[in-house]
C-alpha cells in the first residue's frame, strides 16, 4: 500500500518534471499549425522557436537557475485545491513554511500597524472614535507627510522625507550613537530591490574577466539569482555547519582565491543573522570580515533584515555599520558598505507591503549621485509600505492607549518564537538521521538530513536532487511545504531542508508531529 | 548649478564618524573634484551603463524644486509661497481625492476587524473578503506568487476581454507588477542581447517617456529614435518608422518597437488606422511590440477613442493575431484613480515563445512579488462596483467628475497656451500632459550655453526660480533639433491650473522681452 502511494507520487512528479516542456511545446505547435497557411516553406522547415522575435534572450537571465521549488509550489497549490474540493488526504490543511512569511503561517499582523494603515487608507475613519486616539493621531501625522495628504501620491525617489529622517534616527539609536544621515538612505519596494540596484551599479556586465561576488553557502537564493541575472559570477564561501554555521576568514580567502582565472572579486555579500542558516555573527568575526574586505578591496553588502530576530543566550545583533565605526579610522573612513533592512521581517512581518531600505556608507559621492538616477527610474517605494516602515521603527510607547495591546501582541510573537526555536531543536535532533544546529537568529531552521543511499538512488532515477525528493514526499504525504537545501547551496554530499519557524505555536507543534512521523517512515522505507 | 544658490557647506567626504553630507553637498563635492582615497566603487570601476542613466521627470530641476521647498520652510524669502510641482503626473499630490470605494475596501483589507463595522457598504466588504481569501494567511502582509495573486490575474483577464469586445485573454499571460515601469523594464531586460552589430535595437518615439531611454542605457541596448509629427498633432507616421529602422539596421539588430498610446508627454491618441499600420509594420519587420497603454481611460478630445493594440491585432485576423508578439502595459497610477503611491500595474503578453515565458516567470521571481495592496487596488480597478451594488452610484459620480474635469483642463490648457505669442500647443487629446513648443530668443539660447545648460532647461530653471513652478524641459524627452518644449501636467485643480497658466504666460512674455 505504502509503495503504491509512493509510486503514485513519483509518477505524478515525474510527469510534472518531464512533461512540462513538452506540454508547452505541443501548445506551441498547435498555435503554429493554426497559422501555418500564412507561413512560407522556409518558415515551416526551420526551428519553430527561432521564428519568435523573442527567441534569443538575455544570456544572464538564461544563466539564472530554474528552481525545482516552483514545481513544489505548483503541486502545493493543486493539493490546496484538492483539499478544498474534499479529496481525502491524510491531513486536512497544508502547512506552508517555505517562505520567511509569518502571516502566511498564521501569525497575526500587529493591530496598531494595521489600524494606522486603515486610517491612512480611508481617512474618514479618523473622524469617528472607531480607532484609538493615538492611532488616529499617528495616521493624521503620517498623512501630513504624504504629498496632497494621500498615500496615493508619489514620494521623492529615496522615500518620504520624514520617514527617511526617522530611519536615520532609528539607525543612530540602534548603533549606540553612530551618526546616520537621511541622505545616505534609500527606501525601496523591499530590501531585495535595493540590493539589485546596488549590484547593478557594482556589476559591469561587459567586464572581462567578469565581476565576482562572494556569497555564503548556504545563502538566500533570490540574491544568488539576482547576481547571476546581472551577469556576475557567484563565488560561494561555505559556512561551517558544525560550528553553528560560523563564517571563517580562511574560507573567505579560499573563495577569493578560487576566482583566479574565472572572475574578479568585487563585493562580499553577508547575511547576518543568517538565512537559511540561523547563525549570528560575533563582533570578532565581523571585525575579521571588515579587515578582509579592506585588504582585498571588496565592497561589503550586509543583508541585515533579520536583525530583530535573535534568540540565543549571549547572542546579540550588531550592525556592520556599528562595528565598522567602532573600529575607528582608517577602516571606518574607507570600507564601503551597503546595509539592508526590511519591514518584511521581524515581529511586524509585513512582506506583502514590499518595503525595505539600504543605508550607504563611505560611498564615492559621484557614484552616489548616479545611484540616485538609478533609483529614480523606479519612481518610489510603495507609500503604504513606507508608512509601515515608519511604524516599525516607531512603535507605540508605554502610556500610549495602544501600548498594552501592542506589547501583548509582540510579546506573544516573541515568546512563541523562542519556544519554537527550542522545540525545533529538541524534536529534530531527537530524530535519527537529522541534526540541527542551534538557531541563534533569523526565522528558519535548516537541519541537515542524512538521506539513505537507497533514497538518493531513487531520487536520481526520477531526476531530482535528493533533498528535493525528500521535500516532495514530505509535501505529498503530510501536506508540509518546506524547501530543499540544494536551492541554497550546501557542501557536496550534504542535504538539508529549510522551514520557517515564525509560526503560531500550535502550527509548529503540528508541523513537527507530521515531520517526525514522515521522517521515521521515510528512513525505514529506504533503509 | 544645484548647489549654486543653496549655500550648502562642503562637508568632509569620507567617514561615518562624521556627517555623511547631504545629497546636495555631495553633488558639490563631485563638482569640486574632491575625491576619496582609493575607493572600491568609483566612476571608473562601476557599471558604465549606469552612468548613462538619466530620468528627467525626477532630474536636476526636481531636485532644485525640493531644495526650494526646504528653503521656503526655513523662511527664505521668495517671490512665491509654494512650489507647484507640475513636473509629474501625480493626481493626489495635486489634491485629487481618492475613489471612496477603493479606499474603503483597502482599509478593510488592512484591518479586517472593520468588517464587523456597519459603516462600510456590503459590496466593499464582499470585495475585501474575496481579496483576503486569496492572500496567504488571509493577510495582505503575506507574499503573493511572483506573477501576482491568481484570482486577481483572472479578473484582469476578464477586464481585458470586456474592454476588447470579447477577445479572449488568459490569466497565464497576465503578470502583475510594481507599477507599469517595472514590467516595461523586465521585458526590455529579457529582450536585450547580442554583441556589436547584433545588439538589440529598440525603437522609441521622440519625444518619449524617459523611463525608456533610461532603461535602454542601463541595459546597453541601442536606442532607435523615430520622430512624432508635431505639425500633425504628434501623430505617428509609418514612413518615419521605416526611415528610422532602415538607418538602424546598419549598426544594430532592431527587435522591439515601443509605442505609448495615449501619448506621454505628447497627449496624442492613435487612430485605429494608425495602429493597424504599426502592427503591419511590426509583422513585416519582425519586431516585438511593446504597447504602453497606461493612459487608456484618459481620452478627452471629440472624435478620439482609445483602441487597444490587442483588440486591433485580433481584429486584423489570424495572420496577425497568431504571430505578432507583444506586451501591453497598464497601471493603477493614472486614469481616474491616480493612485501612484500603490505601485500597482500589470502586463499582458501575447504570442510569447513558451520557453521565453518560462524565463520571464523566473526573472520576475527575483522581485519576490509586487506590493499586495497595489495588487488589491488593481483588482478593484478591473472589477469596480456594478449597477446593482450599493457603491455604484457614488463610484460613477466620482469617476465621471474626475474625467470630466480632466477634459475641461485639457481644453483650457490648449487654449491658454495658444493665446501666448511664442507658445504653440497641440490639443491634449489624451493622457495627462501638454508638451507645447516654445520659441526662445537667440540671446536666451546664447545665455544658456554660457551657463552650460540646454536652452529649455535654462528656461524651466528660471521659471522655477521666479514663479515656483516646476516643469520638465523638453530635452528630457527628446525633441527635433532646434525646437524647444516643456512638459506640464494638466492635473492641478482648475482654479489653480488657471493661476499656473497665467504665471507661465507672464513669465514667457517677460523672458522673451528680457532676451530680445
Amino acid at each position: 500500500m505504502q509503495s503504491l502511494l509512493m509510486w503514485h507520487v513519483l509518477t505524478h512528479f515525474c510527469y510534472i518534471f518531464n512533461h512540462k516542456p513538452c506540454f508547452s511545446y505541443k501548445k506551441l505547435q498547435r498555435r503554429r499549425e493554426s497559422s501555418a497557411h500564412t507561413m512560407s516553406n522556409s518558415d515551416q522547415t526551420g526551428n519553430e522557436s527561432e521564428m519568435y522575435v523573442m527567441h534569443e534572450i538575455c544570456s544572464s537571465v538564461k544563466n539564472m537557475k530554474q528552481l525545482d521549488f516552483s514545481v513544489l509550489v505548483r503541486r502545493a497549490n493543486q493539493i490546496k485545491e484538492e483539499l478544498k474540493q474534499g479529496v481525502k488526504k491524510p491531513y486536512r490543511e497544508l502547512i506552508d513554511v517555505s517562505w520567511g512569511d509569518p502571516h502566511r503561517t498564521g501569525v497575526k499582523p500587529l493591530s496598531f500597524v494595521r489600524q494606522v494603515l486603515a486610517g491612512c487608507l480611508y481617512p474618514q475613519l479618523l473622524e469617528s472614535n472607531r480607532l484609538k486616539v493615538d492611532v488616529r493621531q499617528r495616521a493624521q501625522r503620517l498623512l501630513e507627510t504624504c504629498a496632497g495628504g494621500s498615500v496615493g501620491s508619489y514620494s521623492d525617489t529615496a522615500g518620504l522625507t520624514q520617514t527617511l529622517k526617522k530611519v536615520s534616527e532609528f539607525i543612530t539609536r540602534r548603533d549606540g550613537g553612530v551618526p546616520s544621515h537621511p541622505d545616505s538612505i534609500y527606501i525601496s519596494p523591499g530590501s531585495q530591490w535595493s540590493l539589485t540596484n546596488i549590484l547593478n551599479i557594482l556589476v559591469n556586465p561587459e567586464a572581462s574577466p567578469k565581476t565576482g561576488v562572494l556569497v555564503p553557502a548556504p545563502s538566500h537564493c533570490v540574491t544568488t539569482q539576482s547576481i547571476l541575472g546581472l551577469g556576475a559570477e557567484v563565488l560561494p564561501y561555505y559556512l561551517t555547519e558544525e560550528q553553528g554555521w560560523a563564517l571563517q576568514v580562511e574560507e573567505l580567502q579560499r573563495a577569493f582565491d578560487s576566482a583566479k582565472g574565472v572572475c574578479k572579486p568585487f563585493a562580499l555579500y553577508i547575511i547576518n543573522p543568517g538565512n537559511p542558516a540561523g547563525g549570528v555573527q560575533s563582533r570578532k568575526s565581523m571585525q575579521e570580515v571588515i579587515k578582509f574586505v579592506s585588504e582585498k578591496k571588496l565592497f561589503l553588502l550586509a543583508d541585515e533584515v533579520y536583525q530583530e530576530c535573535v534568540y540565543g543566550e549571549n547572542v546579540e545583533f550588531l550592525s556592520y555599520k556599528r562595528v565598522l565605526a567602532e573600529m575607528g579610522p582608517p577602516l571606518s573612513e574607507t570600507v564601503e558598505l551597503a546595509s539592508f533592512h526590511s519591514a518584511s521581517k521581524g515581529l511586524i512581518g509585513e512582506c506583502g507591503l514590499r518595503t525595505g531600505y539600504v543605508e550607504l556608507v563611505n560611498l564615492d559621492p559621484s557614484v552616489l549621485k548616479l545611484l540616485d538616477n538609478l533609483f529614480s527610474t523606479n519612481s518610489c517605494a510603495p507609500v503604504l509600505g513606507q508608512l509601515t516602515l515608519d511604524l516599525m521603527i516607531n512603535p507605540p510607547q508605554p502610556g500610549d492607549p495602544s501600548y498594552p495591546l501592542f506589547y501583548e501582541e509582540t510579546q506573544r510573537i516573541r515568546t512563541t518564537l523562542i519556544q519554537n526555536v527550542r522545540q525545533v531543536f529538541e524534536v529534530v535532533n531527537s530524530l535519527p538521521g537529522f541534526s540541527c544546529q542551534p538557531v541563534e537568529g533569523g526565522v528558519f531552521a535548516f537541519p541537515r538530513v542524512y538521506i539513505p543511499p537507497k533514497a538518493i538512488q531513487k531520487a536520481k532515477e526520477v531526476g531530482m536532487e535528493p533533498d528535493t525528493f525528500y521535500c516532495v514526499r514530505l509535501l505529498e504525504e503530510t501536506g508540509v511545504l518546506a524547501r530543499p537545501g540544494s536551492e541554497f547551496g550546501q557542501k557536496d554530499g550534504t542535504h538539508h531542508i529549510r522551514f520557517c519557524i515564525m509560526t503560531p505555536q500550535h502550527i509548529m507543534e503540528e508541523l513537527l508531529r507530521r515531520l517526525s512521523i514522515f521522517h521515521t517512515k521515510f528512513m525505514k522505507e529506504f533503509s | 548649478l544645484a548647489g549654486a544658490t543653496g549655500g550648502v557647506a562642503v562637508r568632509p567626504v569620507c567617514g561615518i564618524q562624521r556627517d555623511n553630507g547631504t545629497k546636495m553637498s555631495q553633488d558639490q563635492q563631485a563638482v569640486n573634484g574632491v575625491s576619496c582615497v582609493s575607493k572600491v566603487l568609483t566612476l571608473d570601476t562601476m557599471n558604465p551603463n549606469v552612468r548613462r542613466v538619466e530620468y528627467a521627470v525626477r532630474g536636476p530641476i526636481v531636485q532644485r524644486a525640493v531644495q526650494i521647498e526646504r528653503e521656503l520652510r526655513e523662511g527664505v524669502k521668495k517671490p512665491f509661497t509654494e512650489v507647484i510641482k507640475a513636473n509629474i503626473g501625480d493626481a493626489h499630490a495635486m489634491g485629487q481625492k481618492p475613489i471612496t470605494f477603493f479606499r474603503q475596501v483597502l482599509a478593510l483589507c488592512s484591518y479586517p476587524d472593520l468588517l464587523e463595522d456597519n459603516k462600510f457598504p456590503e459590496d466593499a466588504k464582499k470585495r475585501a473578503r474575496r481579496i483576503l481569501d486569496a492572500c496567504g494567511g488571509h493577510s495582505i502582509g503575506a507574499y503573493s506568487a511572483s506573477q501576482g495573486i491568481e484570482c486577481i490575474r483572472q479578473d484582469v483577464a476578464r477586464y481585458i476581454e470586456r474592454r476588447d469586445g470579447g477577445i479572449p485573454s488568459s490569466p497565464d499571460n497576465i503578470y502583475l507588477s510594481t507599477g507599469a515601469s517595472d514590467a516595461i523594464v523586465t521585458i526590455l531586460k529579457l529582450l536585450v542581447c547580442g554583441e556589436g552589430r547584433d545588439r538589440t535595437g529598440v525603437m522609441i518615439s521622440i519625444p518619449q517617456y524617459p523611463l525608456y531611454s533610461a532603461a535602454l542605457a542601463d541595459l546597453a541596448a541601442v536606442q532607435i529614435s523615430y520622430y512624432l509629427d508635431e505639425e500633425n498633432c504628434w501623430s505617428l507616421n509609418v514612413e518615419e518608422l521605416r526611415r528610422a529602422l532602415k538607418e538602424a539596421k546598419q549598426y544594430c539588430k532592431p527587435r522591439v518597437l515601443c509605442i505609448i498610446n495615449p501619448g506621454n508627454p505628447t497627449g496624442q491618441v492613435q487612430s485605429r488606422q494608425c495602429i493597424e499600420d504599426v502592427i503591419r509594420f511590426a509583422k513585416e519587420e519582425h519586431l516585438f511590440l511593446m504597447a504602453d497603454e497606461v493612459y487608456q481611460d484618459n481620452v478627452y478630445a471629440d472624435g478620439c477613442k482609445f483602441h487597444s493594440f490587442k483588440k486591433v491585432l485580433f481584429e486584423m485576423g489570424p495572420e496577425f493575431s497568431s504571430t505578432v508578439e507583444m506586451a501591453s502595459f497598464h497601471s493603477t497610477s493614472k486614469c481616474y484613480m491616480g493612485e501612484c503611491g500603490f505601485r500597482g500595474g500589470y502586463m499582458e503578453v501575447i504570442n510569447m515563445d513558451p520557453q521565453v515565458k518560462a524565463q520571464l516567470t523566473k526573472l520576475v521571481s527575483v522581485r519576490l512579488c509586487p506590493p499586495v495592496p497595489g495588487q488589491a487596488l488593481l483588482e478593484l480597478v478591473v472589477n469596480p462596483p456594478q449597477p446593482d451594488e450599493p457603491s455604484y452610484s457614488t463610484f460613477m459620480k466620482e469617476r465621471t467628475a474626475v474625467l470630466a474635469a480632466l477634459g475641461e483642463k485639457a481644453r483650457l490648457t490648449e487654449e491658454t497656451f495658444n493665446s501666448v505669442p511664442g507658445i504653440t500647443c497641440n490639443p491634449v487629446q489624451g493622457a495627462m500632459y501638454t508638451f507645447p513648443c516654445i520659441s526662445l530668443p537667440q540671446k536666451a539660447i546664447d545665455k544658456a550655453k554660457e551657463e552650460g545648460l540646454i536652452p529649455d532647461m535654462f528656461y524651466c530653471m528660471k521659471l522655477l526660480e521666479e514663479e515656483g513652478i516646476c516643469l520638465v524641459p523638453g530635452s528630457g524627452f527628446g525633441q527635433k533639433e532646434g525646437t524647444f518644449h516643456f512638459r506640464m501636467t494638466i492635473l492641478p485643480p482648475t482654479e489653480k491650473l488657471k493661476v499656473v497658466l497665467q504665471k507661465i504666460r507672464d513669465f514667457h512674455l517677460r523672458f522673451t522681452q528680457e532676451f530680445s
